[in-house]
């Protein structure tokens, strides 16, 4: 049985008629075709399907659609201005080498900007808190904090 | 040295953008027009027969495209002696084990329809212990081969060891294990499979060998009367692979079968669940090991055995005795040296390769009995290390001929950075300790080739697009081949595109294994820059009027080096290549294939150019009561030649020292009978952003002459020597000896408690 919600995406009215079981990761990525949000484990453990739920990172594998109702979600699509502008933690990511095979990217940056929205120049173990449930097992992690680090230095 | 404007500069990864913005298409995001999913059914158990498999029930479920069991499928079998049949009939040999698979418009009604699959087995009595599997009278996993243990020739002779230990003043033995880890790529395994009418097959892939996985399918297709078909494969941006997407494996066949089958596209998309239980893990070894040197501390001899558990199918990780070989006879001077490994069949399941490639169990042994050596002979372990270093020039037991060597300035840089000299040897709960590594640096000749192919092509406006069959899984091998371009060229490196996924339009390359690619790609790239920059020349020649000698390239722009008046942008020059009467095309080829020897039949020769040095040493801090190790300092140096992107290769060194911890500290794949007891991320424990301590990368540049700009492989030895020095660590700081890897809380506590009762 279908249920109308209605909830605010990348800061667009999104209004649709979802199955009551769909996760919110299920509907971006399979209804909307938003694949920039990935699926590591499909149970909220290695933080790849982050996005922002009014204002706090959540692993949207485990967010059931149903709870976005009326809410604000944020997704990495949701980053780029309308320009085309990088948001400041996409482009320290860059410039810092942050990145390699790319997968948890997204939600790392995600989990990074739910920090910085709260929180201007965090310290490097809040920082460390920030992502602690987002997995890479490229980087190791020093340049993925090093690019969030710059990014709250830099305001 | 003179600074260059693009090699040794920290320039970002080219694909980041497309990263950071969630617009990379990994192989999930895949959506073909048409595309059925495949889901596949594994064993209930470790080994049975197969009794009967009904598949009509799940044939019936509305959405269901096609149902197939190893009835189905040509005979055929995959892996490195072919042992390994996509679906299984007869029997099941582990958990793992395909044994029916289905291809449905959704994810969830194939899913359904595995569970509507009726298979009645047969238990058989099963193997799990690679010792007990060596015995007369234990059930055989392959009957047709007689023995569980394999017929690999793993065997090195070098001097005579029997004689040296007669001459050894001191001498240790001792064992050591470890276990089975998995690489836990972010991305899970997968691929879509897709036959145009004329059964020429295009496979969606994540593969790190598109050159051989090509040759496997197109083997897979003869077995099922396709011969002589195309084979294209087209890779979408992998998401982590460290040596897992090393081999082809069933899901990937499967796929294929369903894809013949049904006439559509298959996607085959693994679950973390499958990913952790049905792919295959890095080695788990018991090793044999004495060492023995003389009075003055100088090494006489190594003698190692191994045994291997190969689980109950072949892939390369049966052949990483081979590359363990490397470390056994050349880390460190060391004349007299004796290897032997057996692999054994078991019920288990069966290993591949991961960043490594079995160094960092040979490396675990060899550097933690290296301090036990040092112990009774006297001498600090890191005198004795400086002392029995490796050196330029030299020829080692197993004929490598070492060039570049920083190895003696990598275990200086972490002397100095831990204060050893100030530090080692209190056993006050805190303590130091390190480790050495050897690893191929320049290619490795482990195929007939061990090349790679580069084009290069201008377009009208002075844009570059280099086509090369080098993989990029993330390490940022694409950027490195840009900036090898760009200088040699004297572009800007954003004016030049890599392309590297497409065997329709890439060259041949042997793949991204043995830390080969920045060398071999590297300098398959290098040559073929310099073609072209002689054809721009030849052209801006006629342009400038000018010899070719006494013009140079800088930023785009042509310039004569001795009149500062003659000078032309590269576009107008390209352009008046071909809009001309007889006019030209510029594009360039290159294939690289380097001086390097295969092995002969007693496993010596010069495998790879040059060889990667390193040495990585730690501080940590042992609680007595609850034994939990801390490490509060990692310095790891590492002698990479030349690096070409400091910034990428700091990634590379901090990335490998993080799997490197947790293959020390915490991971490993608790099997029992066959079945994974922790196949997911809340019981299998990777390292978080706030379990990694402080690392500090220490980068020595020796220069290697050649590699492209003077570089080498950095790829694996990240994570060789990270085990080692951590285990000598935890000795010096509560005198208990860890031999089994992870060095776990309880293993420390038992063993101080031990220690206790003395």
């Amino acid at each position: 049985m279908r249920k109308e919600i209605v909830f605010t995406l990348n800061g667009e009215e999104m209004r649709a008629d979802v199955e009551p079981h769909w996760t919110l990761l299920y509907f971006l990525r399979e209804v909307c075709e938003m694949t920039g949000t990935k699926e590591g484990c499909g149970y909220g453990e290695c933080g790849a399907c982050t996005v922002i739920v009014d204002g706090k990172a959540i692993n949207s594998c485990l967010y059931p659609i149903l709870e976005a109702e009326g809410k604000n979600v944020i997704t990495v699509e949701g980053l780029v201005t309308s320009d085309g502008a990088l948001h400041p933690l996409q482009k320290a990511f860059i410039d810092n080498g942050a990145v390699q095979c790319g997968f948890c990217t997204p939600g790392m940056i995600m989990s990074a900007k739910a920090l910085l929205d709260t929180k201007e120049k965090p310290a490097e173990e809040e920082i460390k808190d920030a992502i602690a449930g987002n997995f890479c097992r490229c980087t190791g992690y020093v340049k993925i904090i090093d690019a969030i680090k710059s990014c709250g230095e830099g305001r | 040295m003179e600074e260059l404007p693009t090699i040794g500069q920290r320039i970002p990864k080219k694909d980041a953008p497309l990263k950071v913005t969630g617009s990379a298409v990994y192989i999930h995001d895949l959506k073909l027009p048409g595309m059925l999913h495949g889901k596949i059914l594994y064993s209930k158990y470790p080994h049975a027969k197969i009794v009967a498999v009904n598949t009509s029930k799940a044939t019936k479920l509305p959405g269901v495209r096609a149902v197939i069991t190893g009835a189905d499928i040509p005979v055929f079998k995959i892996g490195v002696i072919k042992d390994n049949p996509p679906l299984k009939t007869g029997k099941v040999c582990s958990m793992r084990d395909e044994v029916a698979a289905v291809a449905a418009t959704t994810p969830e009604i194939a899913d359904e329809a595995l569970d509507l699959i009726e298979v009645e087995y047969e238990e058989l009595p099963a193997v799990f212990d690679p010792v007990e599997a060596m015995k007369e009278g234990t059930p055989l996993i392959h009957e047709e081969m007689k023995s569980n243990v394999l017929k690999l020739p793993w065997r090195l002779l070098a001097g005579d060891v029997d004689e040296a230990k007669k001459n050894a003043t001191f001498l240790v033995e001792d064992t050591y294990t470890t276990p089975w880890v998995t690489h836990c790529c972010l991305g899970t395994s997968g691929c879509v499979a897709s036959l145009d009418l004329n059964n020429h097959l295009t496979m969606y892939s994540n593969t790190q060998i598109p050159s051989l996985a090509q040759k496997d399918y197109i083997e897979a297709m003869a077995a099922m009367g396709y011969k002589d078909r195309k084979v294209r494969i087209i890779q979408s941006f992998i998401g982590g692979a460290f040596g897992s997407k090393l081999d082809t494996y069933c899901y990937e066949y499967i796929a294929i079968f369903l894809a013949a089958k049904t006439r559509k596209p298959v996607k085959i998309i693994f679950s973390r669940e499958e990913e952790f239980f049905a792919t295959s893990p890095r080695q788990c070894t018991i090793t044999k090991i004495s060492q023995g040197c003389d009075r003055q501390g100088n090494l006489l001899f190594r003698e190692m055995d191994m045994i291997l558990d190969n689980g109950a199918y072949t892939s390369w990780g049966a052949t990483t005795p081979s590359v363990m070989m490397l470390p056994i006879s050349s880390l460190y001077r060391v004349p007299n040296v004796r290897y032997t490994a057996r692999c054994v069949y078991t019920n288990n399941t069966y290993s591949q390769a991961m960043r490594g490639y079995g160094n960092p169990q040979a490396t675990f042994a060899i550097e933690s009995s290296l301090d036990q050596l040092a112990e009774i002979a006297g001498i600090d372990p890191y005198e004795l290390r400086l002392k029995n270093a490796n050196l330029p020039g030299e020829i080692t037991p197993q004929h490598f001929k070492i060039t570049s060597c920083g190895m003696k300035e990598c275990i200086e840089e972490v002397q100095k950075r831990l204060d050893w000299k100030g530090k080692h040897g209190r056993d006050a709960g805190r303590g130091m300790g390190m480790a050495s590594l050897i690893h191929v640096g320049g290619g490795a000749r482990v195929y007939k080739s061990d090349g790679c192919g580069t084009i290069i092509k201008v377009d009208d406006f002075g844009k570059v697009d280099v086509f090369t069959g080098a993989t990029d899984m993330g390490q940022g091998s694409e950027t490195v081949i840009a900036q090898i371009v760009a200088e040699t060229i004297g572009l800007p490196v954003d004016d030049i595109s890599v392309i590297n996924n497409d065997t329709d339009v890439c060259p041949w390359d042997v793949g991204a294994h043995a830390s080969r690619t920045t060398f071999v790609a590297g300098n398959a790239a290098l040559g073929a820059a310099r073609k072209i920059r002689e054809q721009i020349l030849e052209v801006a020649a006629q342009s400038l009027d000018e010899p070719p000698a006494f013009l140079d390239i800088k930023h785009g722009i042509i310039s004569s080096t001795r009149n500062s008046e003659k000078h032309i942008p590269l576009g107008k020059v390209l352009r008046s290549a071909h809009y001309m009467p007889h006019g030209r095309m510029l594009m360039a080829e290159y294939f690289y294939d380097p001086p390097n020897e295969n092995f002969d039949k007693e496993f010596k020769g010069n495998l790879s150019v040059s060889y990667a040095y390193g040495c990585h040493g730690v501080e940590v801090e042992v609680d007595r009561e609850t034994g939990v190790v801390k490490v509060l300092k990692y310095i790891a140096a590492h002698d990479v030649g030349k690096a070409i992107n400091p910034m990428m290769l700091e990634g590379q060194i901090y990335g490998g020292g993080c799997m490197g911890l947790g293959y020390a500290l915490g991971e490993k794949m608790v099997f029992e009978k066959g079945v994974l007891k922790n196949g997911n991320f809340l019981d299998y424990k990777i390292l978080t952003a706030k379990d990694v301590p402080p690392v500090e990368a220490v980068i020595v540049e020796t220069d290697e002459k050649d590699g492209p700009f003077g570089a080498k492989g950095i790829g694996e030895p990240g994570l060789v020597p990270t085990a080692p020095a951590i285990a000598n660590a935890v000795y010096d700081a509560v005198g208990v000896r860890i031999r089994d890897l992870p060095i776990t809380p309880e293993k420390v506590l038992k063993a101080l408690r031990e220690k206790e009762k003395g």
